[in-house]
């Protein structure tokens, strides 16, 4: 069933608002537009674009392609229509407070955009000569030598496609270093606290994955991963600021005690956003962190991508860095060093990860953030979005359950549990809750380790007047699930949606227009 | 600083709030030897928009864009035009500052935008499902090589010469460090694919065969033998295609047999943005989509019985099933996926079919120019939109020398297989909509003075 009614009028038709399910005749609300899909509304032979030639048709002999390919179109007016009408369902940075933990949903400035589509950026092609796309090297040179210098690390690989695509990057590393030196070693540990992708990516790498068990502060049991070190770990992946929204302070006993056992630091860099400009990764003893630029540098999400996942690296892990890297010339020219010249310049490379250079218009988004901010603007987005999530945590504390706030201040993300809840209620009415006071919830269930985790993480681009504003809305629904008010229980009331049934979803899949 | 609204005063009020004395006790738990005092040494300062803009421009008028002359390359990364309205609806702030749609009655627009762009997708492909992207072709290739060792439970690749070199890098790295065996080589200058041979060299030991359509050399070949022959031997025909506007004008792999097709879209709607990014296209047939990586939307209803749209099938992902997860892949290509979808429904299958018909026939045109010219011809026997010409000489000096006549004059194979002087004379060449008939007699007159 659609909500909508595309059809027309019809006879048999009654009129809007007989009963409660066709308040309007459309199935609209006002600025509350439904939209059918593509498929139900395009034509085989309607399109939104013109072309000055008639191409005749081509022969193909067996490969000419002939059946239908079920392919609809629009023209223009009716695309803008429907992308408009769609992007109108979507909640946004755009639109409000964007508390996701761990995702860091920032303001994306739009010079960043603007700049990106400068045809020198855009309108590049990666394998034109060197020579003819310097500008493009220089770009990627210049983002490195920032990256480098804000983590304090020897180099860093510009390749990666996203976070995890840059946590196996890292891995890689490890593996070919580890090669390097004739040990295979099997292990990795993660502690349970960690994001789905540090264990998914070492298990991908050919790694067996290992848990470290946390302390009751919620940071890394120091004293039982010393325990477990030895010959057959390669290395630990330690997400830092970790995921609980706390520094670990071990970080860097951690890192000497698993270089002591022969093993290598991988820190997940997805929370960098918290000590960008006044903590150095480097200065802990880390071998390898991925930076997502869509994080802390503020590309844009895009509903889902594209990231940008640069990996930067110790002087150890270095040589074993992927292909292709830009150096800088003596001329201050800019060359790539590709397979063919690897060989005499950077001969232990573990290869090549993706097609290209990686994510440039990722690149010049992120440059263009890192230049507007500066080294003092860069070290003040630290300490705003560290001092958000504290007023945050600390306005909330007497409402819903902090678990880690006794031990001290959090970083930049405040974590709640759904203990004090009513019975029957989760933390995902109190997320749905959150919808319809006009907020995308918090990241729930996430981490693993806190009971109903709710993870708000605000970012240094909300006002104090913003910020207040959520506290009140979040205080107001945590305390409509303690006191067990029943609408909470199916809401969002407002939403283009109610809430979806994600079972029938998962046992009856339709990926596919079947029409 | 023009993106922080917190004011000193805002600052000050707030320590107070949380009971901190200064910013400083707030970073209590970093080591004081790892807390800078100041901001990193060495590095400038904030600057202004006007500031930033103009470094920015000086270092973009640095290169040679596409569009600026006469323009040939192709391999894997090609130059179509992009209507005026995808650029614009893809920074409607609602699409481009959204996250991924994990609370789906607030990301409906994002979650309809990705079944369709699956379901296009599925369609040009020849597909039952597809997913809602990968990074690019090249990553998506590899994921492709992983199912289908997951499926068959056997890890021997059989790669053709004619699968991208650097598709074939990516998937010797990863090979490396999984255990994976690839049996793969360099392309031979034969107007034939090596596809009889693979066809010949399967047998019970191999997970999958790859081949791409049409190949880095612009071949096209049917696969229907191919994909019997896997079949019968129970591994996978993989198919790779770099340029979907193809399918406009040739079948799909999937009509053919493949089990799974992926593919670069950055043809529609994406643009060449020097590599990336791109989105990596996923499709497989229906009974292998619990193996797939990567997300998947699905539709179902809510709880007023209205359609909508989820993520589903997730407990393949790395956020639920963890080190058992089928890829570590999280965030994708959203936006470029939209970008593609936004593209393939304003050309429509006619548009479509239009466009894969203009760029062929310019490449035919562009073809004969270019063989024309002494000591120069054409490889292939078949093409799309892009063709391999033999040169009498190395063609890499020569597209170096056409390059300081200002025409940007395709890919030499030097430079895709530096170590194969064997192949040092070809010259990949592609033809799309936005050459112009000048441009094609400018190239033709260059590469005739240059070989001169």
């Amino acid at each position: 069933m659609t909500a909508l009614n595309r059809a027309g009028w019809r006879p048999e038709m009654q009129v809007a608002g007989s009963s409660a399910d066709d308040a309007t005749f459309t199935g609209n609300r006002a600025l509350m537009l439904e939209e059918p899909l593509i498929f139900e509304i395009g034509g085989s032979e309607t399109t939104g674009v013109d072309f000055d030639d008639d191409a005749p048709t081509a022969d193909f002999g067996v490969l000419t392609r002939t059946a239908p390919i079920g392919l609809p179109g629009l023209s223009e007016a009716e695309t803008v229509r429907h992308y408009t009408r769609l992007s109108r369902q979507n909640y946004a940075i755009d639109l409000g407070l964007f508390p996701l933990g761990s995702c860091t949903m920032k303001h994306n400035p739009r010079l960043n955009e603007k700049v990106a589509r400068m045809p020198g950026f855009a309108d590049v092609h990666p394998l034109q000569p060197q020579e003819t796309v310097q500008g493009a090297y220089a770009v990627i040179h210049e983002l490195a030598e920032w990256l480098i210098a804000l983590t304090g690390m020897n180099s860093v690989a510009m390749s990666p496609k996203a976070g995890a695509h840059g946590e196996l990057c890292g891995i890689l590393c490890i593996k070919a270093a580890l090669e390097a030196r004739g040990e295979d070693r099997r292990v990795i540990l993660v502690p349970e606290s960690a994001h789905g992708t540090n264990p998914a990516t070492a298990a991908f790498a050919g790694f067996t994955v290992e848990d470290i068990p946390a302390t009751d502060e919620g940071r890394v049991d120091l004293i039982a991963l010393k325990a477990r070190l030895g010959p057959d770990v390669a290395g630990v992946m330690i997400t830092n600021p970790n995921t609980c929204g706390l520094f670990e302070r071990d970080m860097k006993a951690i890192s000497d005690a698993v270089h002591a056992a022969g093993g290598y630091v991988y820190c997940d860099g997805a929370n960098f956003n918290a000590i960008v400009g006044r903590v150095r990764p480097g200065d802990l003893g880390v071998d390898a962190m991925h930076i997502n630029l869509h994080k802390t540098f503020s590309t844009p999400h895009g509903g889902g991508g594209p990231g940008s996942g640069p990996v930067v690296l110790s002087a150890a892990l270095a040589p074993f860095a992927p292909l292709p890297f830009v150096t800088k010339q003596g001329d201050g020219g800019y060359r790539l060093i590709e397979e063919e010249s690897a060989g005499a310049d950077h001969p232990q490379t573990f290869g090549r990860m993706t097609a290209f250079h990686g994510q440039m218009g990722m690149f010049t988004r992120a440059l263009t953030y890192i230049l507007s901010h500066g080294a003092d603007g860069l070290k003040q987005v630290a300490e705003d979005a560290v001092l958000n999530a504290n007023y945050i945590l600390r306005s909330l504390s007497d409402v819903l359950d902090a678990p880690f706030a006794a031990s001290g201040p959090c970083m930049h993300e405040a974590l709640f549990s759904d203990k004090g809840l009513a019975e029957g209620f989760s933390t995902l009415d109190v997320a749905k809750g959150l919808i319809d006071e006009g907020y995308h919830p918090m990241t729930v269930y996430f981490p693993l380790v806190v009971h109903g985790a709710m993870l708000v993480e605000p970012t240094e681009t909300e006002s104090k007047a913003a910020l207040d504003q959520f506290i009140g809305a979040l205080r107001s629904v945590a305390l409509r699930a303690k006191n067990g008010d029943p609408a909470l229980k199916s809401a969002p009331h407002y939403a283009p949606r109610a809430r979806l049934d994600e079972t029938l979803a998962a046992r009856k899949p339709v990926l596919a227009w079947q029409g | 600083m023009r993106y922080l609204p917190l004011t000193n005063d805002d600052r000050a009020a707030m320590l107070a709030a949380v009971g901190a004395a200064s910013i400083d006790d707030l970073f209590i738990d970093v080591p004081t030897a790892a807390r800078l005092d100041g901001p990193v040494a060495g590095l400038p300062s904030h600057v202004s928009e006007l500031a930033v803009e103009r470094h920015m421009g000086a270092l973009a008028r640095r290169s040679r864009a596409a569009g600026e002359g006469p323009f040939f390359l192709g391999a894997g990364a090609y130059r179509h035009h992009v209507p005026a309205s995808v650029d614009h609806l893809i920074q409607r702030g609602e699409f481009l500052t959204a996250y991924t749609p994990y609370q789906p009655e607030i990301a409906q627009g994002t979650l309809q935008m990705l079944f369709e762009f699956q379901s296009q997708v599925a369609r040009l492909l020849g597909t039952d499902v597809a997913n809602a992207s990968m990074y690019d072709g090249s990553t998506a290739c590899w994921e492709a090589i992983v199912m289908a060792r997951r499926i068959t439970k056997r890890s021997k690749a059989l790669l053709s010469t004619g699968l991208h070199p650097h598709y074939r890098s990516v998937a010797r790295t990863m090979a490396k460090y999984t255990g994976d065996l690839l049996i793969d080589g360099d392309p031979s200058l034969d107007a034939a694919t090596d596809w009889a041979a693979l066809t010949a060299s399967i047998d019970k030991d191999i997970s999958c065969v790859v081949v791409q359509y049409p190949d880095i050399l612009g071949r096209i070949d049917d696969m229907t033998a191919l994909a019997a022959a896997c079949q019968a031997a129970g591994a996978l025909l993989i198919a790779v295609v770099t340029e979907p506007v193809a399918l406009g004008l040739i079948k799909s792999p999937g009509e053919m047999g493949a089990d799974i097709v992926v593919g670069e879209g950055q043809s529609l709607g994406v643009g060449l943005q020097f590599g990336g990014p791109y989105v990596g296209l996923f499709a497989c047939k229906a009974k292998y989509v619990r193996q797939m990586p990567g997300r998947l939307c699905g539709e179902t209803v809510d709880a007023n019985g209205k359609r909508g749209f989820v993520l589903t099938l997730s407990t393949r992902e790395q956020h639920i099933r963890r080190e058992k997860a089928t890829s570590n892949i999280c965030t994708n290509s959203g936006l470029c996926a939209l970008a593609f979808s936004i593209h393939m429904t304003l050309l429509g299958e006619a548009g479509l079919r239009q466009l894969a018909a203009i760029n062929h026939a310019r490449a035919k045109d562009a073809a004969a120019r270019l063989a024309e010219v002494p000591g120069v011809s054409l490889l292939n026997n078949s093409f799309f939109n892009e063709f391999t010409l033999l040169l009498p000489t190395a063609a890499r000096p020569v597209v170096h020398k056409l390059a300081e006549r200002d025409i940007l004059g395709g890919v030499s194979l030097g430079r895709l297989y530096p170590d194969n002087g064997g192949l040092e004379n070809g010259l990949v060449v592609a033809v799309t909509e936005t050459v112009t008939e000048a441009d094609i007699a400018a190239f033709a007159a260059a590469l005739k003075e240059v070989l001169a």
